[in-house]
Order: structure tokens, then C-alpha cells, then sequence
């Protein structure tokens, strides 16, 4: 009998680990994403791919802005919008909390091309001028199979439009937390979780000895956020200058569809 | 000494059920239900996105070609029929209100879709430097409805799949009983799609 709250916690975490865990499912099989430049469907030189993930490299470092350019083999039976959509969602580009991600996707096999802009550029990029860089910059190369030419005057068209916006384009650096603030709010905050699961349990199981000793029950609410994986990957990936293994991932962003779509 | 090792043990198992009872389920139907109605007002925002551009576009329209009066009216009034029905995120559970609202917005989707048809006829507006950012961002707007549609679908079989399978099924009858299944966007085909634009 000694140890069996002991299992009763081992199982609880036991079940506890397992309901977290969130399965996330794709109606497509998307490509990792290697780099700034992901090019499947091998359509651009090794110099221009160079060329262009210098600038995005660039265009991250100043504004944090995460550009991200894709070729891809096949939409899967998709159409172009669903299938941007989608790879920005699971590539999570840009920051978490700003959603400043943009990705320019290019499907040679269906000769069709999308600027996906996430939410929070939705206002620089609008649509209207990503239409216009896809009509004026991207789509007369392409047709004329150029597609590193059309590829890079199209990247130059979004930069120089994300450029122009002057408000956000100084990089806010982020004020680091030292390490004991952050030591001391993980103690609060487990202190503080502590406190809230003893008075929840007096609510659950209001016949007891406690009760009597705590004299009145105080209700807690629950904390509708903060204990998934969403909220603490804000700080990771957005900025990959810094690394520590020099990868290149998504920050956490996130979009609804802003943007504009062309064929040739 | 023994009271120290029972109130032990007794803690340790106050920290298992409580970590049972955040991770398994009281808490995931208020949080989907929430994040259903977030969904839901994305949709109507989008829409109501739509319904904003609308009269700049009739304005441009009927400068290049006010004959087709017809098809520029029945838009307009699709859209004052279509802004009027609202639903709020507690209506949701009602498929009726849903589909109102559906309808309403299907038939102005189709009066768009005939007024764009027609604008083909007319080479100065197609030009039209005005109309063609309008175009543009009509079809990301309808883009954005698409998205807003499908997250909210998506939400809503979520919330409602956790309303009747174990363990969130336990919550439901103990606790939110008073929670109850949200419509779903029941497409019919066609009138989904949005106005196409060529070019």
C-alpha cells in the first residue's frame, strides 16, 4: 500500500503526457524545409539560389521578416492557394507573435505562382501589390522560362516593398532576461501551480480534511494557455542568425490567405 | 512521522489527479469551444471584408460600363441582403441561422460572380488600373474567406468530436452540459466557389 499513490501520480503523469500530445495532420506531403531557398523542383541555378538566400538572409537580419522561396514538384491535386496556405502553416513562418512571414511559392508542373503573406504583413504586402509583383516582375520571365530571373526580380519586388514600410524595418532587439528573473519565474509559476491544484482539489473532493483546515474554498481558474508548446516557441527559430546549430526553421507564424496568385 | 508521510503521499496524489484533470479534459472543451467562436468571427470579418470593397467596385464598374445596370443592382442588393444577416457566436448551434447566412452570402457570390463575367466585355476597364487592384484583392479577400471557412470547419469538428469520445466525453456530462454540437459550413458545390477572374 506504501507506494501506490506513487503509482497513482506515475499514471496520472503517464496520462497527462499523453493527452498533450497534439498529432497535427496535412492533407499534403510537404517538403522539409532546408533552407531560404527550398527548390524542389530544381528550376533555379546554384548561383541564383545563392544570390537569393543571401538576400533573405539579409532581409531577416534587418527586419525579421521571414522570406522564404519554394519551388515545388507537385501540388498534390491542390490548387495553388490551399497548398500555400498550408506549407506556411507548417513551416510556420515568421515570428510567432508578429506572423511577419511571407513565402513565395512556385509550381513549374502547373505554371502557377503565389505570394502567401502571413497575417501580420498583410497590411505592407497587400494583395494588390503582390499581384502586381507576380504580373509585372515574376510572370513575363517565367513565360519566357527564366524562372531564376523571374524568381529573383520577384524577391527583389517583395524586399523593396517590406523596405519601404520604415516603421518596423529597424529590428527591434528583443531585451534578454537574465537568468535569474527567468529562474525566479519558473519558481513562481511552480509555486503558483502548486497552490492551484490544492484548491482545486478541494473542490473536487469537498469531504476531507483539509477543508476544515482551509476554511473557505477560493475558486482559481484555470489557465485557459501557457502550458503548450504554442506560446514558449515565440523566442526559438524566428531569428536563426544566432543558432546554435546554424538550421534554419520557422518561427511560429502563422497566415489567412493574404496574398495573390498567378499562372503563365 | 506519520502524518508527515501520509500528508506526502496524499500531496502527491493531489498533484497526479490535478495534472489528470488539466491534461485530460476540463479545461479542452471551454478552450475548443472558444477557439470554435474565434473562427467563427474570422468568417464573418472576412465576409464582411468582402462586403466593403463592394461598393468601390460598383463605383468603378459604372464608369466604364453603366448600361448593365441589371447586374450592377442585382449586386448591390445582394450585398445589403447579405450584410444584414449576421450570426452570433452563440447562434452557432442553430444550422438554420447558419444557413441563412450561407445563403445570403452565396447569392451575392453569385452576383459577383456575373458581374466580373460582364466587366470582360469592356477593354478600358479591364485596364483600368483602379479595377485591377480592386480585382486583386477581391480574389484575396475571397481567398481569405476560403481559409477563414476552412479553419472554422476545422474547429468545429474538433469541439465536436471532443464533446462525444472519451475522455473529454466525461466533461461534457458532468460539467458542460449545456454545451452542445456547433453547425458546420455545409457547402453546396458551385455556389463555394469563388467568382473566377481572368485575365
Amino acid at each position: 500500500m506504501g507506494d501506490a499513490p506513487l503509482r497513482t501520480t506515475g499514471a496520472a503523469i503517464a496520462i497527462a503526457v499523453f493527452c498533450t500530445l497534439a498529432t497535427f495532420a496535412f492533407a499534403f506531403d510537404f517538403p522539409a524545409l532546408t533552407g531560404r531557398v527550398v527548390d524542389q523542383a530544381n528550376i533555379m541555378t546554384p548561383q541564383s539560389r545563392a544570390d537569393v538566400e543571401t538576400k533573405l538572409k539579409d532581409l531577416e537580419d534587418k527586419s525579421s521578416i521571414q522570406l522564404v522561396v519554394a519551388t515545388v514538384k507537385s501540388l498534390q491535386g491542390g490548387d495553388i492557394e490551399t497548398f500555400a496556405n498550408e506549407l506556411f502553416r507548417f513551416w510556420k513562418l515568421g515570428e510567432a507573435k508578429k506572423n511577419n512571414g511571407v513565402l513565395f511559392l512556385v509550381a513549374p508542373a502547373e505554371h502557377k505562382v503565389r505570394i502567401e503573406v502571413g497575417y501580420g504583413l498583410e497590411g505592407t504586402l497587400t494583395d494588390a501589390l503582390s499581384s502586381v509583383i507576380i504580373q509585372s516582375a515574376v510572370l513575363p520571365r517565367f513565360k519566357a522560362n527564366d524562372f531564376s530571373g523571374g524568381i529573383e526580380r520577384g524577391v527583389d519586388g517583395i524586399i523593396s516593398v517590406l523596405s519601404g514600410d520604415t516603421a518596423d524595418w529597424q529590428r527591434k532587439i528583443a531585451v534578454r532576461q537574465d537568468d535569474s528573473s527567468a529562474f525566479y519565474t519558473v519558481f513562481l509559476a511552480i509555486v503558483f501551480f502548486c497552490v492551484f491544484i490544492f484548491v482545486f482539489s478541494f473542490m473536487v473532493r469537498p469531504s476531507g480534511r483539509y477543508v476544515s483546515r482551509n476554511g473557505r474554498t477560493v475558486f482559481v481558474p484555470f489557465p485557459t494557455s501557457g502550458w503548450d508548446g504554442g506560446s514558449s516557441s515565440s523566442g526559438w527559430g524566428g531569428s536563426s542568425g544566432g543558432g546554435f546549430d546554424g538550421g534554419f526553421s520557422g518561427g511560429g507564424g502563422s497566415s489567412g490567405g493574404g496574398g495573390a496568385s498567378g499562372s503563365w | 512521522m506519520k502524518t508527515i508521510a501520509t500528508r506526502i503521499r496524499a500531496v502527491l496524489a493531489v498533484i497526479g489527479i490535478g495534472l489528470t484533470l488539466s491534461a485530460c479534459g476540463y479545461n479542452t472543451i471551454p478552450t475548443l469551444q472558444e477557439q470554435a467562436k474565434a473562427r467563427w468571427s474570422d468568417v464573418q470579418n472576412q465576409y464582411q471584408r468582402r462586403a466593403d470593397l463592394i461598393p468601390n467596385l460598383v463605383a468603378t464598374v459604372q464608369g466604364y460600363a453603366a448600361q448593365e445596370k441589371s447586374v450592377l443592382t442585382a449586386v448591390v442588393e445582394a450585398r445589403a441582403k447579405a450584410t444584414q444577416v449576421k450570426v452570433s457566436v452563440d447562434d452557432l448551434t442553430d444550422p438554420a441561422k447558419l444557413k441563412a447566412f450561407q445563403d445570403a452570402q452565396n447569392q451575392l457570390s453569385g452576383a459577383l460572380g456575373r458581374l466580373l463575367a460582364v466587366t470582360e466585355n469592356y477593354p478600358d476597364l479591364k485596364s483600368n488600373a483602379n479595377f485591377l487592384a480592386l480585382q486583386s484583392q477581391l480574389e484575396g479577400t475571397e481567398n481569405r474567406i476560403a481559409v477563414a471557412r476552412r479553419d472554422y470547419i476545422e474547429a468545429v469538428r474538433v469541439y465536436n468530436t471532443s464533446l462525444r469520445t472519451f475522455p473529454t466525453v466525461i466533461w461534457a456530462k458532468l460539467f458542460f452540459t449545456d454545451a452542445k454540437p456547433m453547425a458546420e459550413f455545409t457547402a453546396n458545390e458551385g455556389a463555394e466557389k469563388p467568382p473566377v477572374v481572368k485575365f
